[in-house]
């Protein structure tokens, strides 16, 4: 087992009549890219921001790094890309990331943060002239600029071209891979598909699912089928453990419960299918079927309560 | 896990210096700041001071010296009040405060790069207008005066950095530049800034010693030679009263509503 370096014990947040986090656990360990996914307000946001020092646990625990999150030996080692910043709109690049690295112990070396980044042909320009993506790109660089052991990463590619999201996908495993932890919130699924060591899912304040990618993927036991061929769709969909099937040009899309009776059927009714395809089900509809049973699962325990 | 993550007395000194100066450059290169705090208070005293009145005496005072000693007071006040006030509304608003927050800025550079801000606002309009008085408004002082008033008034925006604060703590960025000027204007009248206090009305100089600006107008006055009452330590007592108040209540409802 290893040291996490944040954590919550049995956490609970409320606002007012509304319970924001119900008992929530979670640890973070060194080196990991953990994902936090769920609808909007889940307490994805509560979490982070109880991990941050932001604002006070109800009961439970929130630390550090072991130590209160509010404490600034904590502090100095995270780094922190918000969703809603407005930075001073009258400095230049350059100044907000020297500003910022003022606020470390050890900060990393100037002209990295700006190539890690990449906002090298931003610095001499006014924060307020950037446009939306290059703003976040400046705010990802305040996030890294101090060296952090922790970052935390809220919805940090919204807003970004596919270039620039695929060069931050770059830094954060280089990062990752140099035994920084960070905590990604994200409503781009693929993105935790291609990044996370390991996702959390949260909905109604409460972690439902937690795991690697793979896992969670797996608590989807369907599989989609494409293919060519002459059948129609309504004929497949009168089958045992068909769920779904469309017709879309002249592939034939099926989504099923056990593909391989399904594919021994379908090969022997159509001897022409050809191009066929088998995949199990990516981390969108896995995130989906968690979450929709989630809803399920709490109206039960409302009954049996 | 790693243990050395002390920052040195240098380190952190250092950092609030650099918080000061990126709070300066901002609001230097924020015109709706910077122009009506640096103008204003030297086009009222050139309309006011200067051009309409023609360095009369009255009552035994010198009007050259008390309108310089009167719109310095009321020029310091603005970078205190909207410093603050309107900055940390918008501040607070807009998620930067959060931000900071969650950073590890060291505790008291937020306050403190902002009042140092706001005095070295406060040093330029003091030096302008004193320019303005030698040159077109006929104002002579022994040196002694000049510094005398050029120290009340750096030190002076102090209390109006308190208030600032205590609003930017209430009202959000879109309200809080009308609440400071509702604050701001009336109370430099009712103080006697523009006009000395003894051609008030009877029940305004009454209630005059309840305003802030009241005390620092009364030490500017005094220090210029200007009149005043010459109770130099108890207005300033006065005053440091009101900014500890001021800074305390702010404090706790930065720390709550945060």
């Amino acid at each position: 087992m290893h040291a996490s370096i944040a954590q919550l014990e049995n956490v609970v947040k409320r606002y007012g009549a509304i319970t924001a986090l119900d008992g929530v656990n979670l640890r973070l360990h060194p080196g990991e890219l953990l994902a936090l996914l769920g609808p909007n307000g889940a307490g994805k946001s509560t979490a982070v921001s109880l991990l941050l020092g932001l604002q006070r646990v109800d009961a439970g625990r929130a630390t550090l790094f072991g130590l209160d999150p509010q404490s600034l030996d904590a502090r100095r080692r995270i780094g922190v890309m918000l969703q809603e910043a407005a930075l001073q709109q009258s400095l230049r690049v350059d100044e907000l990331i020297r500003l910022t690295m003022s606020y470390y112990p050890r900060p990393r070396e100037f002209g990295s943060v700006a190539l890690m980044a990449g906002i090298e042909e931003l610095l001499p320009r006014r924060y307020g002239k950037l446009s939306g993506g290059q703003k976040r790109r400046v705010q990802f660089a305040l996030a890294i600029c101090g060296d952090p052991r922790i970052l935390f990463l809220d919805e940090p590619t919204v807003g970004l071209d596919l270039g620039a999201r695929t060069a931050m996908w770059k830094t954060l495993r280089a990062l990752v891979a140099s035994g920084c932890a960070i905590v990604l919130t994200t409503h781009y699924l693929e993105e935790a598909e291609a990044l996370a060591d390991r996702v959390a899912v949260m909905a109604r304040g409460r972690i439902i699912a937690e795991g690697s990618v793979d896992e969670i993927r797996a608590h989807v036991a369907q599989r989609r089928i494409r293919c060519i061929s002459a059948l129609s769709a309504e004929t497949l969909r009168a089958w045992p453990d068909v769920s779904q099937a469309e017709r879309e040009g002249e592939h034939l899309h099926i989504v099923c419960g056990a593909a391989e009776a399904v594919l021994r059927r379908l090969l022997a009714a159509d001897p022409e299918l050809r191009e066929l395809e088998v995949r199990r089900a990516g981390l969108a509809e896995a995130f989906v079927e968690i979450t929709n049973d989630a809803g399920a699962g709490s109206v039960e325990q409302k009954e049996a309560a | 896990m790693d243990t050395a993550i002390a920052m040195s007395p240098a380190r952190i000194a250092r950092a609030w210096l650099v918080e000061a100066k990126y709070e300066f450059l901002r609001l230097l290169r924020t015109p709706s700041f910077a122009l009506p705090t640096i103008l204003f208070p030297s086009l009222f005293y050139l309309l006011f001071g200067v051009l309409l009145n023609g360095g009369a005496h009255h009552g035994g005072m010198d009007m050259a010296s008390y309108m310089l000693a009167g719109y310095s007071a009321f020029g310091v006040m603005a970078p205190g009040l909207f410093g603050f006030g309107v900055v940390v509304a918008m501040e607070r608003e807009h998620g930067l405060l959060t931000l900071k927050r969650a950073l590890p800025m060291p505790p008291g550079a937020y306050l403190f790069a902002k009042m140092l801000m706001a005095m070295l606002f406060a040093a330029i309009v003091v030096c302008l207008l004193m320019l303005l008085a030698v040159t077109l408004g006929h104002v002579r002082m022994p040196l002694g005066n000049w510094s005398a008033l050029l120290i009340t008034d750096v030190l002076g925006v102090l209390p109006f950095c308190a208030i600032g604060l205590f609003v930017g703590t209430l009202v959000g960025g879109q309200g809080a530049p009308a609440v400071v000027n509702l604050i701001y204007l009336p109370m430099s009248f009712l103080s006697g800034l523009w006009i000395p206090l003894p051609l008030l009305p009877k029940f305004l100089q009454q209630l005059a010693p309840l305003w802030p600006a009241t005390h620092l107008g009364q030490i500017a006055f005094s220090a210029s030679g200007a009149g005043g009452d010459h109770r130099v330590a108890m207005h300033a007592m006065v005053l440091a009263g009101f900014t500890l108040f001021f800074f305390a209540i702010a404090r706790r409802r930065l720390r709550r509503a945060g």
